[in-house]
């Protein structure tokens, strides 16, 4: 089957995905609190700058491992710490996925939008890695 | 400020070849989560009953002619009951048979995602959307007042959006070899076709418009009058040269 993408193995059940990414700075809470992530309480930590490493993830292909570059809460980069690199196919599919990846987390903030049509998101290991460097930032 | 907290839940599932995503927002978030877990086993008993890469499910047991219809889950009569009313509404465009082979696939996906949001919305959402490999069901709003937004991802440069649609309680399902090449056939002569990059429909369920958006991306630049003549269904086509063209009333959203 032809699927250039890295996916996790085994069936998920993730509470994130990239539409996570949206910006806060738009005044309105539009972001739903996931029960693990508290409950709406107004203790949101102040929107934060640096850079927040996320966690390793497991793929089928490799380890999957990013770090967001958040300017005042806001998504601004996506530092790939660590991708597949097993052997030739996987270093491939992790150089096509991870920049796709990148730019659709991006222009998905920056659009302010909630979901995209006509876009596989299967690439489970990179949005969790990412989702929890951002849940480090409080982004 | 806590009033205009919105609660809800998010969940990724792997199931059915593609990851569907879900973002269920509303007050109630205990029958939330159980109207979820009810969405996802769902979706995990469509992809055992319909699936065509199982040889196993009735699917393609009725295909290969090893049992009737009567015998299968009612589900499959359904299914293949829309299939039949997208293929005469779409000319042929549209097939649940390509190349003579039994695959419902271009509209199960669709109609699995709409069953899902339904029961999100019987539990209580006050709005949901649910995305199933880049088509999506949307349910009431995003937020009080605030409709959804989605954007159309550009085939022809990865990772930016050709458009932004918003709405409340609308389909929109996009066909396009952008993500997985080639894989809408020509009805006709079985063989794939590509005369758009993308096709985009939006609709009241995204069964049918998951099917619609597979006929219109077959059928190219003439599925623009050809959508604008049903009744509740728009389109967005991008051709492979870049060009847009869309039906009057696309819901784009802004200017």
């Amino acid at each position: 089957m032809r699927r250039a993408v890295l996916a996790t193995a085994s069936t998920s059940a993730l509470v994130v995905s990239l539409l996570l990414l949206k910006p806060h700075q738009s005044g309105a809470p539009q972001t739903p609190s996931p029960s693990p992530r508290g409950n709406g309480t107004p203790a949101a930590p102040a929107h934060r700058t640096g850079t927040f490493a996320g966690d390793p993830v497991d793929t089928r292909y490799g380890t999957v491992r990013v770090a967001a570059v958040v300017n005042q809460g806001r998504l601004t980069a996506v530092k790939v710490l660590e991708t597949p690199s097993a052997n030739g196919r996987d270093r491939q599919i992790a150089a096509d996925a991870v920049p796709r990846l990148t730019r659709e987390a991006l222009a998905a903030q920056s659009a302010h939008i909630d979901a995209v049509s006509g876009a596989s998101y299967t690439s489970e290991g990179y949005v969790r890695s990412l989702q929890s460097a951002l849940d480090r930032a409080g982004a | 400020m806590p009033e205009r907290t919105v609660h809800g839940l998010r969940h990724v599932e792997h199931v059915m070849g593609t990851v569907f995503s879900f973002d269920v927002r509303g007050p109630d978030i205990p029958a939330l989560r159980r109207a979820l877990d009810d969405a996802v086993t769902l979706l995990h008993r469509v992809d055992e009953v319909f699936s065509t890469y199982r040889p196993d499910s009735a699917v393609s047991r009725l295909g290969r002619g090893e049992t009737v219809l009567e015998e299968c889950p009612s589900e499959v009569a359904l299914v293949l009951g829309l299939c039949e009313e997208a293929g005469r509404v779409s000319g042929g465009w549209f097939s649940h048979t390509p190349g003579g082979t039994l695959d419902p696939s271009g509209l199960v996906k669709g109609w699995a995602i709409e069953a899902a949001a339904r029961l999100l919305r019987e539990a209580g959402a006050s709005g949901s959307c649910v995305n199933g490999g880049g088509d999506l069901q949307l349910c009431g709003e995003a937020s009080a007042g605030a409709p959804w937004r989605i954007g159309v991802a550009d085939p022809l440069r990865r990772g930016l959006l050709a458009a932004v649609v918003s709405g409340r309680d609308l389909a929109v399902a996009t066909t396009g070899t952008a993500e997985r090449g080639l894989h809408v056939l020509d009805p006709r002569t079985g063989r794939p076709v590509a005369p758009l990059a993308s096709a985009t429909v939006t609709g009241p369920g995204a069964g049918l418009t998951d099917a619609y958006a597979t006929a219109a991306f077959a059928m190219g630049g003439a599925a623009l009058d050809w959508v604008a003549s049903l009744d509740g269904y728009e389109a967005l086509l991008i051709g492979r040269d870049g060009r847009t063209a869309c039906t009057p009333g696309f819901p784009r959203s802004g200017s």
